[in-house]
């Protein structure tokens, strides 16, 4: 005799594996933002967030480091954007859907799983020697805006296709050309999507350190202009813990790195909803 | 001098015609009735006017003139606020309701604030919505009813100030109350517009439309005065589709 399971029953246990996987991952991540915020808060003072890094990182604070990412990141996220809007905009309204999109977006799906160290030695290889821009704000924002420029694409590409075709049609039938459909209805009913795309990228961006520590290089100056070599706070983090400098330090920084993280997920989530609220 | 005049126009998508060298007039000031079972070509003939075939990469031939011009000659965004088309399905754009209304014209010409609330308020009162949406024109235009939606397509229409407006279908996702006020719309404004109405709904056609076309199979195969084409139809054909043998 065979062994039944009744409805009831597969139900329940479905349940309960689904809520075990859920509670899984949660309690991961949990633990890793509780341990690195157990060590690393304590650290955390306004003199360790505003002082210039002494005696290698085992004195001081991370300012330069915070300055450093976010001149970084900020000059990746804004070269990548419009590059990476306007190229899926381009796939996906102005290529009948034919060989060059599909080899563009294959192309793009292969750069999104390179890992971050070759685009870091392209990046030294082309930015810092071919171009001579040296170890500096430049190069570093240059390699991460081409590292993240593939993800852009392909979320903003997704988001586009999902306009429906009548608000085009809605559109073009009003007389709007191209552009205007595109400017007005297009993207700004996309907008959802190609956030979470940028989002994604800047989380990216600032975690990176293999792109970034051989073209923005390991220097602790505050960064003065874009030709400024500079330390970003994930390299530093690195530097601290596997040079063994300073552990407390590594994880007050780490603990910033984090709440920096957050901060930015949590501001473009609220405008997102603020934006959402208007146009729906 | 006909308002529109349609001559041996085809319609094929990749080889398929959907439309076979119709040759049909309409006149300015009538609503004109299109009839006929699924894929005889009516959506065909109205995306061929406004020249909205070309997004379809539909091959169109023959000529259509409007007001005795050519509409491959005219400047396909003023083609197309001249002669307005209303889809099946209301879509309203993401935003508020005024938006939706000040999209379209936003699109040709700059205009004040005064002027635009004026043009929205005149708009909506054609498309006998502004009663029931005067007091919330911000709130989001999905928060209509599927009926008030269509009338705010209509209105959206309408605040391009037309000379033709095209209705595919207006009515059949709609109730019959709603219906009935669209109906009314149309039959206000006629004095202004000029309607094409293509209807899978012979009824309606024979309330509103001044004279009627029967299509069958992307052929045109009788046009005449609504009363007549509903009473003696010269082809057994159109008999057989409004006695509801078909179709």
């Amino acid at each position: 005799m065979t062994l039944r399971i009744g409805p009831r029953t597969s139900q329940i246990i479905a349940y309960c594996v689904l809520l075990l996987m859920t509670a899984i991952t949660v309690i991961v991540l949990f633990f890793i933002i509780g341990y690195v915020f157990k060590n690393g808060l304590g650290q955390i003072t306004w003199q360790f967030l505003t002082d210039r890094t002494r005696d290698m990182g085992k004195e001081g604070g991370i300012f330069p480091s915070i300055l450093g990412t976010l001149f970084v990141t900020v000059l990746a996220i804004a070269i990548a954007t419009p590059l990476g809007v306007g190229s899926a905009v381009y796939l996906v309204e102005y290529t009948r859907g034919g060989l060059i999109r599909r080899i563009i977006s294959f192309g793009a799906d292969c750069l999104a799983g390179v890992p971050s160290i070759i685009f870091g030695l392209f990046g030294f290889i082309f930015f810092v020697i071919t171009l001579n821009l040296g170890w500096s704000v430049l190069s570093g924002g240059l390699t991460l805006a081409v590292m993240i420029i593939p993800t852009i694409i392909r979320t903003t590409e997704e988001a586009i296709k999902a306009v429906p075709r009548a608000y085009r049609e809605i559109s073009y039938s009003l007389g709007g050309g191209k552009l205007d459909t595109i400017l007005k209805v297009v993207l700004p009913t996309s907008l959802p999507g190609i956030l979470t795309g940028i989002i994604l990228g800047v989380g990216r961006a600032v975690g990176e350190t293999a792109a970034v520590i051989f073209t923005a290089g390991s220097s602790l100056g505050i960064p003065t202009s874009f030709f400024s070599s500079t330390r970003t706070l994930a390299v530093h983090f690195y530097i601290l813990a596997r040079e063994g400098i300073s552990m407390p330090k590594a994880y007050g920084t780490a603990a910033v790195l984090i709440i920096i993280i957050l901060l930015i997920n949590f501001v473009a989530y609220r405008l997102m909803h603020r934006f959402m609220a208007r146009y729906y | 001098m006909a308002k529109i005049l349609i001559q041996n126009v085809s319609v094929s998508y990749n080889g398929f015609q959907a439309l076979k060298s119709v040759d049909l007039e309409v006149l300015a000031n009538e609503i004109l009735g299109i009839i006929g079972p699924a894929n005889s070509g009516k959506s065909s003939l109205l995306r061929a006017i406004n020249r909205l075939s070309e997004i379809d990469y539909a091959q169109v031939t023959g000529t259509i003139l409007l007001d005795g011009e050519n509409i491959d000659t005219l400047d396909r965004n003023t083609l197309r606020k001249r002669i307005g088309l209303i889809f099946a399905t209301p879509v309203v754009l993401p935003g508020s309701i005024y938006k939706n209304i000040s999209y379209g014209p936003k699109l040709h010409r700059r205009f004040g604030k005064k002027e635009l609330d004026e043009l929205v308020e005149h708009a909506l009162r054609a498309g006998n919505l502004w009663d029931e949406v005067h007091d919330r024109l911000k709130d989001s235009a999905s928060t209509l009813s599927g009926g008030q939606q269509q009338r705010l397509c209509i209105a959206r229409s309408i605040a391009m100030d037309p000379e033709v407006i095209m209705m595919d279908e207006p009515c059949s996702g709609l109730d019959p109350i709603s219906t009935a006020k669209i109906e009314a719309t149309m039959l206000e404004l006629k004095t202004k517009y000029t309607f094409i109405l293509v209807t899978n709904n012979t009824k309606q056609a024979a309330r509103v439309a001044d004279r009627t076309a029967f299509f069958l199979s992307g052929e045109l195969i009788e046009i005449d005065r609504t009363s007549r084409l509903f009473t003696s139809p010269k082809d057994p054909r159109t008999n057989d589709y409004i006695s509801g043998r078909f179709g």
